[in-house]
């Protein structure tokens, strides 16, 4: 019988097996950021252990810099004293840094791909759960916690109970103005954010050969919010043509080689995957979330569903809280709902391709009076690409803030936070109590909906603006 | 790591599905670099609530919690775990653990043992009525016991074998390094470094 993406990506990396077991993986690229490391580096210390492979790990800050004055130390002395270790422990260590003020700093997640250091079928790890991002290029990645972060700089590997498959075949063509947000948005929607537990998702099909790299990226980021340990997509052209030329794609015969092994990486056609979901392109909309996990969305176009509305009684009781942190009554219609802020940046939708959507649709608009919007650059890099084609301008004559590249408002661990009861638009994966700010109330949204929605100052699709 | 091999103790029942890492533990906590002392940190935002069953007196040293399905979804910080163990809590009991927070569990020594939500409505029912209700967790046999209740719970073989002996992962990798080694000549050579 055939082999999965997965299969083949994970069997590449045994280092041992055997029964009863976990297998032993080898990482081929260790990402770290300030929030998850600082324990791990204290337990290499403790026990006189060095960094295996500081060539295979790489430091940025992202979580808790801020993203307006970072010529200035960081305000907050906790977040200062947090980048400091992580400033530390890199020099110790060896280990490569990207630090605030450096041309290549940024959200981790971006910073990799952008560099050419994700390539299909490498196995990576970060301490964050939004690792799922790298799998765009078929690559299989996933959120780790802070003691296997200390297990991977120790040995570069990892023991680990092999992952179950689950296809997500998205067939027929994202009809115009749906974007990969929407089709994430509904397919979580769909499956429950415990629907992916245990298994690694595989984007398949027509609409998914469709999409960029920045695209497929803002899908299998959000693999998370479904429970699923990892997202992951065939590479093809698409992912080829991205990464030749990066500067830490391979090069000349090395390049040839790469390419050959990366056009095995697919599902054989006789592999069997544990489970299916079959999506159909054509009926999906633009797509928002109206309660406190990722998987209460509707469509732009229908109303606040009411907890009747549910059949099974926990999900009955998850909407009637949500509802009441919300603020919203059943039977609003989404496009009614006012919002005070938008939010445009994050591993999700902070990309160069996200912040062209969206000012697009900003350009020759105003952002509506009483509305804050943010713009936040997901790189430095982004945010360069960005000016050097203007960007930049669109945003501030609209009346948007331009900001610096980190995480931003998509975490309160830093800054940029929403205040209690403030209603946000935001591209970011997580519309969690608090997550936002304490108090803070969050709708998930495309880059396109989130200009829109700074508009016109209430949850909006492009189409409204005509 | 300590072993782990039985633990009795009073319970926390905790009404509420979908309980994310967020609300087990707010961002504003990450910033600590250190791997104790997030007692405080532990659902937050809801200890402002006087109403919130962790603010009841009568839970007073309750060392289980019992809590609905998807329990630790979301972010895969390792913090939830040790603001659970930092507060007293040495078993969380559920129908349903995300991935990450399990794993993470594990790691550091905190019991996740997953029954049906039948034994959970009856422990719920159970510990709501009379908060000094006593529940055993017996990782070697692998039962919760309540008064008459015994129920099985799933976790896996190796990370019980693991809890059971009190061992460390990375103790445990290293005695492989040479197989690491072997590995680390064969990987491809278009294979990316970072410097």
């Amino acid at each position: 019988m055939g082999q999965t993406l997965a299969e083949k990506v994970w069997d590449a990396h045994v280092v041992r097996s055997a029964p009863g077991e976990p297998d032993l993986l080898y990482i081929d690229l260790h990402l770290i950021h300030e929030v998850t490391s600082p324990q791990a580096f204290d337990g290499l210390r403790a026990a006189g252990r060095p960094v295996r492979r500081p060539d295979l790990t790489l430091a940025t800050e992202d979580h808790n810099v801020p993203t307006i004055d970072i010529d200035k130390p960081i305000a907050d002395p906790v977040s200062r004293a947090q980048v400091e270790a992580l400033r530390a422990n890199a020099a110790e260590f060896g280990v490569p840094i990207y630090s605030l003020g450096s041309s290549e700093q940024g959200i981790v997640h971006v910073v990799g791909p952008q560099l050419g250091l994700t390539q299909p079928g490498m196995t990576i790890v970060c301490g964050d759960s939004h690792t799922s991002t790298h799998g765009a290029f078929g690559a299989l990645a996933f959120g780790i916690g802070t003691s296997e972060v200390e297990h991977v700089l120790a040995t570069q590997t990892l023991p680990l109970k092999p992952f179950k498959t689950m296809a997500i075949t998205v067939e027929g063509a994202l009809p115009e103005g749906v974007t990969a947000k929407d089709l994430i948005l509904a397919v979580i929607a769909r499956i429950g954010t415990g629907g992916g537990q245990g298994y690694v998702l595989e984007y398949r099909g027509e609409a998914i050969r469709a999409l960029s790299m920045e695209a497929r990226m803002t899908i299998c980021n959000m693999s998370i919010e479904a429970g699923a340990r990892a997202g992951m997509i065939a590479p093809d052209e698409t992912t080829f043509a991205y990464i030749e030329g990066r500067e830490r794609a391979p090069e000349g015969a090395l390049w040839a080689e790469a390419v050959s092994y990366w056009r095995s990486l697919t599902t054989d056609d006789d592999a069997q995957f544990d489970a299916e979901v079959i999506i159909d392109a054509t009926e999906l909309t633009p797509f928002v979330t109206w309660g406190t996990n990722p998987g209460q969305g509707v469509p732009l176009s229908a109303t606040v569903p009411a907890p009747e509305d549910f059949a099974d009684p926990s999900d009955q009781a998850a909407a009637r809280k949500a509802l009441e942190y919300m603020g919203l009554e059943a039977g609003t219609p989404m496009r009614d709902v006012a919002v005070d802020t938008v939010f445009l940046g994050s591993c999700t939708n902070g990309r160069i391709e996200d912040l062209r959507a969206a000012a697009d649709i900003l350009r020759g608009h105003r952002v509506a009076d009483g509305v804050r919007m943010l713009v936040v650059p997901g790189s430095v890099r982004v945010r360069l690409a960005a000016m050097a084609e203007g960007l930049d301008r669109v945003f501030v004559d609209a009346g948007a803030e331009w900001r610096e590249a980190g995480c931003s408002m998509c975490l309160g661990m830093n800054p940029d936070t929403l205040a209690p009861r403030e209603r946000s638009a935001s591209t970011s994966n997580r519309n969690f109590e608090g997550r936002q700010g304490p108090g803070g109330r969050t709708h998930l949204v495309s880059p396109q909906v989130a200009a829109a929605t700074a508009v016109r100052g209430t949850l909006s699709s492009p189409a409204d603006l005509v | 790591m300590d072993s782990f091999t039985v633990h009795t103790g009073t319970a926390v029942p905790l009404r509420a599905s979908n309980i994310d890492t967020d609300q087990i533990i707010p961002a504003k906590y990450l910033k600590r670099i250190t791997r104790h002392g997030y007692e405080d940190a532990l659902f937050a935002a809801w200890r402002s609530d006087p109403d919130f069953v962790l603010n009841d007196p009568a839970r007073a040293g309750a060392t289980i919690l019992v809590a609905g399905p998807d329990f630790g979804t979301g972010s895969s910080r390792e913090h939830a775990v040790w603001a659970l163990q930092d507060y007293g809590f040495s078993v969380v009991i559920s129908a349903r653990f995300a991935d990450i927070f399990r794993g993470n569990s594990g790691k550091g020594g905190l019991l996740t043992a997953v029954v049906d939500q039948s034994v959970i409505d009856e422990l719920w029912a159970a510990t709501e009525a009379d908060p000094t209700t006593e529940i055993t967790v017996d990782l070697e046999a692998r039962s919760v016991t309540m008064g008459e209740l015994v129920a099985p719970f799933e976790i896996d073989d190796y990370v019980r074998w693991r809890l059971l002996e009190g061992l460390d992962d990375v103790g445990i990798t290293l005695q492989s390094a040479d197989l690491v080694a072997d590995f680390e000549r064969a990987r491809p050579a278009f294979s990316p470094r970072t410097a």
